[in-house]
């Protein structure tokens, strides 16, 4: 049984970030930003951001430039088919 | 202001790593219906993804404080919430119910319909994907003509779904609303808007289910935007009595035509067993409920 702060015993969940482990091991491919094509990475500055809006798991970051993270992306690849520039392309792991 | 991706709040409720599948849709409207609500809302969830999507203890992934309630009983929870933090003298958070079709159509309506009926100051939110996907695709009151699920193995559900929309809104509560996953901002929009109103208020959210539906996980966004295109989808609010056609359903209602019915079928397993017959009823269907609603609006 967890804690409190108060120390007494409860059944209380805490939220932390990889509920469910490393989801980016159920990944059968995994995303790559083309920075020559993407929006944000060419313009330097904060624009588009539509694969972050789209992502379903919030592992892309709004930032210039765009970063993935690569341990709890799950690869579904919603983030290279929404993109407008076609940026992002699905690589296959090995 | 309008929202867009750039100006939209950078802040997560719902946490990287979770229990859902890739490319779910309940993952993508739930990241926006928190950040709607700027986590000020206590989230009473009955059995359903959005449970799986919680997690297990003594972990979970979300960082609003969430009540897990059993199947039939979410609107009555969010009642009991509402007393407690009466009682508590707390006016702050906004009492946000969260249920699947199943829970909803099927097995919450009750205590939906009397929560509605009481005038009870809370939010509901129904997200949509068509079935008992959290516990091997069972039919639900929502599934679709024609379509194939754990307890329709091979001819496909044979009756059209009901429409659960309408059904609240004769409850004549004061705001009632249809958003789609696949249209983040427009969900996002609706939820800001109804976080601000007293009563029942009740949003009913598209979500394309891949394992489920029989599609790959990538195409989750288009095929919500496909569904929206072909009618299937109608996205429109309805506050205080008065009809508005929103977002690209509103574009669509003023070019005119919606696409053929087929298309959106061909791209889905589940209807692969479906007969000509049935496309016609179906399509007989959208047609319909896409009149009534131009007929509303206006147009």
């Amino acid at each position: 049984m967890g804690t409190r702060d108060c120390q007494h015993i409860c059944a209380e969940s805490s939220p932390a970030i990889g509920e469910a482990g490393k989801t980016g091991e159920w990944r059968d491919s995994f995303p790559v930003i083309d920075p020559e094509k993407c929006v944000v990475a060419r313009q330097n500055k904060p624009a588009c951001f539509l694969c972050w809006l789209y992502c379903p798991d919030a592992v892309i970051t709004k930032t210039v430039p765009i970063q993935i993270d690569m341990e709890y992306c799950k690869g579904c690849g919603i983030c290279a088919q929404i993109c407008p520039a076609h940026a992002i392309s699905m690589i296959r792991e090995q | 202001m309008k929202t867009t991706a750039v100006n939209l709040t950078e802040k997560e409720y719902a946490l990287p790593g979770n229990r859902t599948c890739p490319g779910c849709a309940l993952s993508l409207a739930y990241r926006h219906i928190l950040k709607a609500l700027e986590g000020q809302a206590i989230v009473t969830v009955p059995p359903s993804c959005l449970t799986v999507l919680h997690g297990m203890y003594p972990i979970t992934s979300v960082t609003v404080p969430c009540v897990n309630t059993p199947f039939a009983s979410a609107a009555a929870s969010a009642t009991g919430l509402l007393a407690g933090l009466k009682a508590l003298g707390r006016e702050g958070p906004t009492v946000v119910a969260v249920a699947g079709d199943g829970g909803t159509y099927d097995i919450g309506i009750q205590a939906l319909s009397a929560a509605a009926e009481r005038q009870t100051d809370f939010l509901y939110i129904c997200y949509d994907n068509e079935g008992y996907m959290n516990t091997g695709n069972q039919r639900s009151g929502s599934t679709p003509l024609g379509a194939i699920s754990g307890t329709t193995p091979v001819l496909g559900k044979q009756q059209n779904p009901k429409d659960i929309v309408a059904i609240m809104e004769a409850h004549g509560i004061p705001y009632v609303a249809t958003a789609n996953a696949s249209y983040p901002l427009d969900l996002y929009e609706k939820v800001k808007k109804a976080r601000a109103i007293r009563g029942t208020r009740f949003i009913h959210v598209f979500s394309p289910c891949p394992p489920g539906w029989s599609f790959p996980f990538n195409n989750t966004i288009s095929i919500g935007k496909l569904a929206v295109e072909i009618g299937w989808v109608i996205l429109y609010e309805v506050e205080d009595g008065v009809f508005r056609l929103t977002s690209a359903s509103e574009s669509i209602a003023k070019q005119g035509n919606l696409k053929p019915l087929r298309e959106y079928l061909g791209q889905q397993g589940r209807f692969r067993n479906i007969t000509e017959e049935q496309i016609e009823a179906l399509q007989r269907w959208v047609n319909a409920r896409w009149k009534r609603c131009l007929d509303r609006a206006g147009n």
